[in-house]
């Protein structure tokens, strides 16, 4: 057990989302084979096809995997088999690791067969000649020889697992490169919530389910309507940029304007997550989806780093959106308002500054900015209704870290817990990378509280 | 449409174990919210270390049952000492981000894998009940009638006419058990809250400078308030884990605390029976809903295309997060709440 725990471990390293198989394959009474696709966030994969044939090749039966990941067929005699993954069925994106998807098994009672899943990567990889790994946490009836190999249902555009058997400085740089792009994940959605903090001093807790939003929205315009990926992420900002204004427009302004209390208005902020999550989960379903483009991307392979075109191209666009706020924030009339505003909102006020209307245009760009890491993070992990929920946490890490309030401290934290979220993963186990990040917020509250470039103020 | 299904349904929701495991819960939260104001969005947190101290305790470390208590509640007050040291001088929305960072790091805790053989993972762990259930008064297979209540083999039966309510023998113990534990700390709240310590906590929500200047060690008096309320939380996980008899890391989610918010700001907060009223009110509303669209659905009332089956959840609860936003904008003080007592802000 010890050593199917460390296996499991190595098979998990480095994977951004870290997901793998967890080693529940459900005990079922029935003689068979049978199997359970999940990963680490309890995202069963569904809907692939495997087929068992007997040793003739003799097909017995095709099943796909279920809702909840789990496929089993019944057999009515032990012996040979042969356990068959039909690849074009798999998520875009994944094969079958090490490049086995048929599997030779011997049955005698009944048993677990997994396949090792990942992203496509370039021809030549390793893993090959490491099948089954850490399958051993999933048998159920040790000794009988199981082949039963523990799957890996890495999200594509993360091929981090191959790396695992390469030198720890090329392993390291790909850490760190996708550590950044995550980090710039981030800050999109960070920016928008530090600075409706700075400038109404909400903690708004549906933050993330903006970025939902956005990423719901893309799929609407991709998948619904037909337009190229890259059309329906610039509607999916526009639309998030509006709802942003609307949201603001008709409810928190109205409340502000009312005078209810800022932990009132956080609550409410939570009722309004909810209301936007299950809204999402009503119409989208709880499944992962994808967009119809840039999924299973061939990855560059520079030897010292592998990377995904698409990566580089959103990490880019995010940059360059940072940049542009920074620059905006800095040097145009409305962005001098909006750190005045930010600031001391009364002082603003008495100068002249609109303060609503800041709050407003804050809003505003705050929406269009967690729609496009909606987008991006879509783009590369899927779209799930609960995805925003979880990069939240992320994201006030990253915000607490760069001190509340603050546009630039946002971006600076954002970047530092991305790559720290990453790189965390070459000493702690992928799966407990997020209680790492979550640690590094509590004890920066111990010893920091402002934050790294928060001004020292009263915050107790 | 069977009307009489769904009324039965929900009242017997209303009353019933789980319903009591989001009284505790949100009596604690209570304490800490609706009391001194502290915005802990960790509650989920405390319930799973009491529901994980019991089950690893006994299934793990093979302690008798009642050492398992003690350990859950145990780990509670670990938890609210860690918890607190960090977060309680800070200001209000800096302790949300903290205690629901927490909550999610014991979560992720929990159902890691690398300790999965002892905690099971996300599948969790079971088989630390029976020595509970062993001490069940109620009679597995008793059978017999007394007027408009009737026990057959385990199941009551209290029938109303227009609608009845039905629990099994193990329902029975729980809610007995649990009823007792709502009650005893009912009083506890009460007696606490009007003491001089209970004034304290009013002052520190009302004005924690105030307080401070008055000589108070107000960080002490928080601290006690977020022990006390974890406690409780302890005891709504034992609750919970022992109504379903077993312990799943992620029923101790985020949205655990924001239902316990919602039982709390519905039945009124910093009211004694707030939580209670709030928390029968939640599970009748939510399973009236649930179990009349779904009947709506199968009788053929709403047509098939319009909503299926598993689009009955989502709606449910949108309609809850619709119901908490309102009613925080336009009644937050809920049903028995003092408005004036609830001006919240952050100080």
């Amino acid at each position: 057990m010890r050593r199917a725990v460390l296996l499991l471990s190595a098979a998990f390293a480095g994977l951004l989302l870290g997901l793998g198989v967890n080693s529940s394959a459900t005990a079922q009474d029935a003689f068979g084979v049978h199997g359970t696709l999940e990963n680490q966030q309890d995202e069963p994969v569904a809907g692939v096809s495997i087929t068992v044939t007997d040793a003739a090749g003799t097909e017995i039966a095709t099943v796909q995997s279920g809702e909840d990941g789990t496929w089993a067929v019944p057999l009515e005699a032990g012996g040979d088999y042969v356990v068959t993954l039909d690849e074009s069925t798999l998520p875009d994106g994944l094969v079958v690791r090490n490049g086995k998807p048929s599997l030779e098994v011997s049955i005698s009672s009944d048993r677990t067969v997994l396949f090792p899943l990942d992203v496509q990567v370039v021809g030549g990889s390793p893993g090959g000649d490491e099948p089954s790994s850490g399958g051993d946490a999933t048998e159920e009836a040790p000794g009988d020889g199981e082949s039963s190999s523990e799957a890996d249902t890495a999200e594509n555009g993360e091929n981090l697992a191959e790396i695992e058997d390469e030198g720890g400085a090329t392993r390291a740089v790909s850490l760190l490169v996708s550590g950044l792009h995550f980090g710039l994940m981030i800050a999109l959605a960070a920016v928008g919530l530090s600075m409706v903090f700075g400038t109404t001093g909400l903690t708004n807790f549906a933050h993330g389910d903006l970025v939902t939003f956005g990423a719901v929205m893309a799929l609407l315009f991709n998948l619904t309507f037909g337009v190229p990926v890259w059309i329906a992420a610039i509607a999916a900002v526009i639309l998030g940029a509006a709802f942003g204004w609307v949201q603001d427009w008709g409810l928190w302004s109205r409340l502000r304007k009312r005078g209810t209390g800022l932990v009132s208005m956080m609550i409410i902020s939570i009722g309004v997550a909810l209301l936007i999550r299950n809204v999402t989960l009503f119409f989208v379903g709880g499944e992962r989806q994808r967009y119809d483009e840039f999924v299973g991307q061939k990855p560059w392979d520079f030897g010292w780093l592998v990377v995904t075109p698409k990566e580089v191209v959103t990490g880019s666009i995010a940059l360059v959106v940072c940049i542009a706020v920074g620059i905006a924030l800095v040097y145009t009339r409305l962005g001098k308002a909006t750190r005045a505003v930010a600031d001391n909102p009364s002082l603003a006020a008495s100068t002249g500054i609109d303060v609503n209307q800041v709050v407003r245009l804050v809003w505003t760009i705050g929406g269009g900015l967690a729609a496009m890491s909606g987008v991006f993070l879509g783009i590369s992990d899927g779209i799930k209704f609960d995805m925003g929920q979880h990069l939240l946490l992320m994201v006030f890490a990253a915000v607490v870290l760069g001190g509340l309030g603050t546009a630039f401290g946002a971006f600076v934290g954002a970047m530092l817990i991305g790559v720290f979220v990453q790189l965390s993963t070459l000493v702690i186990a992928p799966e407990l990378k997020y209680v790492g990040a979550l640690a590094v917020l509590i004890i920066i509250m111990l010893t920091r509280p402002q934050g790294i470039l928060g001004r020292r103020e009263r915050i107790g | 449409m069977d009307w009489h299904f769904v009324f039965s349904q929900a009242l017997t929701q209303a009353i019933g174990p789980t319903m009591l495991v989001y009284a505790l819960g949100a009596i604690g939260l209570n304490l800490q919210f609706g009391y001194t104001g502290l915005l802990n969005f960790g509650q989920a947190a405390f319930a799973a270390v009491g529901a994980y101290g019991l089950a690893l305790a006994v299934v793990a470390f093979g302690l008798p049952f009642w050492w398992g208590i003690l350990v859950g509640l145990a780990c509670a007050v670990v938890l609210a000492l860690l918890m607190g040291i960090p977060t309680l001088r800070l200001r209000a929305d800096y302790l949300a981000i903290v205690t629901i960072a927490a909550a999610e790091i014991v979560r992720r805790l929990f159902r890691a894998t690398v300790w999965s053989e002892h905690t099971g993972g996300s599948d969790g762990m079971r088989g630390f009940s029976d020595p509970f259930f062993a001490l069940n008064p109620v009679p597995e297979d008793a059978t017999w009638t007394f007027g408009f209540v009737s026990m057959e083999s385990g199941r009551l039966t209290v029938d109303f006419g227009l609608f009845d309510l039905q629990y099994s023998h193990r329902d029975l113990w729980i809610m007995l058990i649990g009823w007792v534990l709502v009650a005893f700390f009912c009083v506890v709240l009460a007696l606490l809250v009007h003491s001089p310590w209970g004034r304290v906590l009013k002052g520190i929500r009302e004005d924690e400078e105030a307080v401070r200047s008055l000589g108070k060690n107000v960080f002490a008096y928080k601290m006690q308030a977020l022990v006390i309320g974890g406690i409780i939380g302890a005891v709504a996980g034992f609750v919970f884990a022992l109504s379903r008899a077993n312990v799943q890391p992620d029923t101790f989610s985020t949205d655990f605390t924001f239902y316990f918010y919602v039982v709390l700001i519905l039945g009124g907060a910093a009211r004694i029976f707030g939580p209670v009223l709030g928390a029968a009110l939640f599970w009748f509303l939510y399973n009236i809903f649930s179990q009349g669209l779904s009947q709506a659905i199968t009788s053929g009332l709403i047509p098939s295309g319009a909503i299926n089956q598993t689009q009955v959840g989502p709606l449910v609860f949108f309609l809850l997060g619709l119901g908490m936003v309102l009613l925080l904008i336009f009644r937050p003080q809920g049903i028995l709440g003092n408005r004036r007592e609830l001006m919240l802000d952050v100080r």
